[in-house]
């Protein structure tokens, strides 16, 4: 049948990827810049990279609303996602708990929820799938987490976006929290972070 | 007659994995809740210092002995996880030994007395002495999470004041303590204030802890689980003990030593040893007390023992 | 002896034992079957299954054997397994106009469409302990009615509607996302359904107490008992992969419709107003008290003064409990002697610094008197 959609499996012991993958992106969330691993060994459909799949497989459900970009909703992901997390896919970024965007058509972030001075947790996670992450280099972090700065190079990401991150921080308590995923590498910026350009 | 009974030193090393018990998930809860309270920590850490809501579980122990810690923990623990479980300082406290038991029989996990061992502690009223290191994640066990509601009983006002910054009604209670005894008189769940945002309550550590809150290495979580709030403080965040510039936050001292270890630096617990109210002194942290001695440092003894023993 | 509580796995486990040796009681006194608790104690198993959350008549009787017949410790029990289940999906409304009644009664009309229907009650006994109970060994036989009850047994409330007499109650769109107090927590101002999950969990003597004060004049409403009902209705559940309901069990429930004279305000013109309570199994003194405190909690939507504890949401639901509250009250038998320790630090310091003497034992003894 023409519509029929192969699913590729999820987590072999989704209990255990899932409380590792959960401590790779809270090591992450709590150290903005040091990049962890994924080591689980899934093959989620394209674009959907192995690290994006994996913190969605640990950390999505049909609680967390979840918006896809157009050029990572295909009936393969959507299909994946829907079977093995059981979120509804959002149209509106607005209303996504977790949402999936490639660094070079990153949408404008002030469109994802950015919560509530009441109830900042509402936000929108974004996740971020890059060409490149590297430690040592490039951005200069800081903020809480930090002891003094990191230093974290992306590629992949497009123009304009660090501006943006900063009127993002403005807002705080609300603000979106950006989850940044080459392949199996990821890093985190939660919104308390701050990011120079230049040195 | 009173006699002295040292800190055990008995099954001080890291206990070896055990095997899990049967007929429930992995540290106990089911892995949708486990995704519910995660999201909840990733929060948390985004913003610290805010109270988090979330969907606390019935757990098999009761509100007000650690659910919420225990909560957290069973989300953050994995199998290579090394565990160690105080109360009041000490492994060996009644409830202490009963949460490490369950999570002992639940994740099967290894558990330890050490604190240089452990990379998880999960704790209830004290910070280790021995600092923590960015390999660790101290988990508070936390009863009233909201700094305010001793001033404030209702949550949709204290969500307001949190919400608009505004915690003049802390400071003015803090301030009246100082007109009318001359210092602030909290001595423990002494209020901080979080990288500059948020007024935090550090769950009922004494105040002698709270500067060790400050630039931690180590991730602090904690968890309420009756008032169904998580709460983070991420590593080498700001945390500053509320405090005015004429009356600066100081934190308790003693005259004594430890008497078991000779410590002038660690918290000492009060122990009565006999009917005339005669008191001794030794570490809180049973852990650390112990290491001491092992490395050679000797106390007084006490008042009744007649020299150092 | 300084390490105030001081366990380990053995006194863990030695007071378990004796625990269990405590409950059996006398060996040679027959143990009690679950099967006796749920049959001959049925009271207590409904209330357990309300409040635990839970209908279930045999895992109710195993908690409240379990518990030496302490029924907050047997909820908690219940409730502790409960949280451990899998959950399938929501059900279908329950329709009590449907139900299998086995009692009903209404206050505010001496006769009424389907009739009024004691049933089993103690409210007309004469509470006179019976000796020849103590002895045992009768077999009480009710007679069968000649007729059957009557079948169709409106609501009350219903025929108050149909003159426009009562507060219309709409019910939500079918695909309205339904609240679970168990999964999420309360966020205030809470909607009504929030709160009648509350109650519904709540502990009966909290309620009862709150209800009763309203109507000692903390927050009267002007009730009338509209209408008590107690039988059986059919749970039905409606598959995903079905896509219509089907009938998965019975439950035995006690519905208590409250009927609250209100003389109107600027918004809404004078009528009547409901307060509700329902519970699983005969729970009848609980289902009023949660009418009465619904009702109450309602004084927001009339424009009527706040001004009693039972109209305080928060103070009302924060505090309702069992679980909870027998929970943190009894965490005070935890060890706390660090906080203590602080404490004594300050207090000292506080006398040193009011010329009072401080430490020693010399000291301590003119201050007794204080």
């Amino acid at each position: 049948m023409a519509d029929t959609i192969d699913i590729r499996p999820g987590f072999a012991d989704p209990v255990a990827a899932s409380q590792k993958v959960f401590r790779a992106v809270l090591d992450a969330m709590s150290r903005p810049g040091r990049i962890g691993t994924i080591d689980e060994t899934i093959e989620p459909p394209a674009p959907l990279s192995v690290g994006a799949a994996s913190l969605l497989l640990a950390l999505a459900d049909h609680d967390t609303p979840l918006w896809l970009a157009p050029e990572i909703r295909t009936p393969a992901t959507a299909a994946f996602l829907r079977f093995h997390c059981g979120s509804p896919l959002t149209d509106d970024p607005g209303e996504a708990a977790f949402a999936v965007a490639t660094g070079d058509s990153l949408p404008a972030l002030d469109g994802f929820s950015v919560g509530d001075d009441a109830w900042p947790e509402t936000s929108t996670t974004v996740i971020v799938q890059l060409d490149e992450l590297t430690e040592g280099s490039g951005l200069t972090l800081t903020g809480p987490g930090i002891a003094t700065e990191h230093r974290l190079a992306v590629t992949g990401l497009r123009d304009g976006v660090w501006p943006e991150w900063t009127a993002n921080g403005a807002l705080f308590p609300r603000g979106i929290d950006l989850v940044l995923v080459a392949d199996r590498r990821i890093a985190a910026l939660p919104r308390t972070t701050a990011v120079r350009t230049e040195d | 007659m009173s006699t002295v009974i040292p800190h055990p030193t008995a099954s001080t090393a890291t206990e070896a994995t055990q095997a899990r018990i049967e007929g429930y998930n992995f540290a106990y809860l089911d892995e949708q809740t486990k995704r519910m309270i995660r999201r909840a920590i990733l929060k948390a850490v985004a913003v610290p210092g805010y109270q988090v809501p979330f969907g606390s579980r019935e757990m098999p122990l009761p509100y007000g002995w650690g659910t919420g810690g225990i909560q957290v923990t069973a989300a953050v623990i994995g199998p290579d996880d090394t565990l160690k479980v105080i109360d009041q300082g000490a492994d060996d406290t009644t409830n202490a030994v009963n949460i490490r038991r369950f999570f002992a029989k639940t994740a099967g996990v290894a558990t330890t007395d050490r604190t240089v061992d452990a990379s998880i502690i999960q704790t209830r009223h004290r910070i280790p002495e021995t600092p923590l290191t960015e390999d660790q994640i101290l988990v508070y066990q936390v009863p009233i999470p909201e700094p305010l509601r001793q001033l404030e009983p209702r949550e949709s006002e204290t969500r307001k004041m949190h919400a608009l910054e505004e915690y003049g009604v802390m400071h003015v209670s803090l301030y009246e303590d100082i007109a009318k005894f001359g210092r602030i008189t909290r001595s423990y769940n002494y209020p901080v204030r979080v990288n500059g945002r948020y007024v935090m309550a550090p769950s009922p550590i004494p105040k002698f802890d709270n500067p060790k809150m400050d630039r931690m290495p180590a991730l602090q979580l904690f968890g309420a689980g009756r008032e169904k709030r998580i709460y983070a403080v991420p590593p080498y965040t700001e945390v500053k003990s509320l405090d005015f510039e004429d009356h600066p936050f100081e934190v308790e001292t003693w005259e004594e030593n430890c008497a078991l270890c000779g410590a002038g630096d660690s918290y000492l617990d009060e122990v009565i040893v006999d009917d005339q109210g005669t008191k001794m002194y030794v570490c809180s942290d049973s852990d650390y007390c112990r290491e001491r001695r092992e490395a050679g440092h000797v106390g007084d003894g006490g008042p009744n023992s007649g020299g150092p023993q | 002896m300084y390490v105030a509580v001081k366990g380990g796995d053995q006194a863990i486990e030695n007071s378990q034992k004796l625990l269990a040796e405590e409950r059996r009681g006398d060996p040679r006194v027959p143990e009690l079957t679950l099967a006796q608790i749920r049959e001959q104690m049925s009271l207590a198993v409904d209330r357990v299954m309300t409040e635990g959350s839970l209908y279930d008549p045999e895992l109710a009787a195993l908690a409240i054997k379990q518990a030496r017949g302490d029924l907050v410790e047997a909820i908690f029990l219940l409730r502790a397994y409960r949280t451990t289940l899998p959950r399938f999906g929501i059900g279908e409304p329950i329709d009590t106009a449907a139900m299998a009644v086995r009692r009903r009664i209404s206050a505010t009309y001496k006769d009424l469409p389907g009739g009024q229907l004691l049933g089993a009650s103690f409210d007309y006994t004469h509470r006179l302990l019976d000796f020849a109970l103590a002895a045992g060994d009768e077999r009480p036989v009710a007679e069968i009615a000649p007729e059957g009850v009557e079948p169709g047994m409106p609501h009350v409330a219903d025929i108050l509607n149909h003159e426009g007499l009562i507060e219309a109650e709409e019910p939500d769109a079918d695909d309205a996302p339904v609240f679970d107090l168990t999964r999420e927590s309360p966020r205030y101002p809470a909607d009504r359904a929030a709160r009648l999950q509350n109650l519904a969990r709540g502990d009966e003597g909290w309620l009862l107490g709150l209800g009763y004060s309203t109507q000692r004049g903390y927050g009267n409403n002007h009730p009338f008992a509209g209408e008590i009902r107690v039988g059986e209705v059919a749970v039905e559940f409606a598959p995903e992969e079905l896509g219509f309901p089907i009938e998965i069990g019975e439950i035995t429930v006690t519905e208590c419709q409250m009927v609250n004279q209100f003389k109107g305000s600027a918004n809404v013109p004078p009528q009547f107003t409901r307060g509700y309570g329902l519970t699983f199994g005969h729970c009848e003194r609980k289902a009023m008290a949660m009418a009465l405190v619904d009702r109450a909690l309602r004084a927001d939507e009339f424009a009527e003064p706040i001004e009693a504890p039972a109209q305080d949401e928060e103070f009302v639901m924060a505090h309702s409990d069992n679980v909870e509250a027998s929970g943190f009250v009894q965490h005070l038998k935890l060890p706390h002697y660090v906080d203590f320790q602080a404490e004594l630090v300050t207090v000292r310091a506080l006398r040193r610094k009011a010329g009072l003497a401080v430490d020693g034992p010399d000291s301590a003894v003119p201050d007794a008197a204080e």
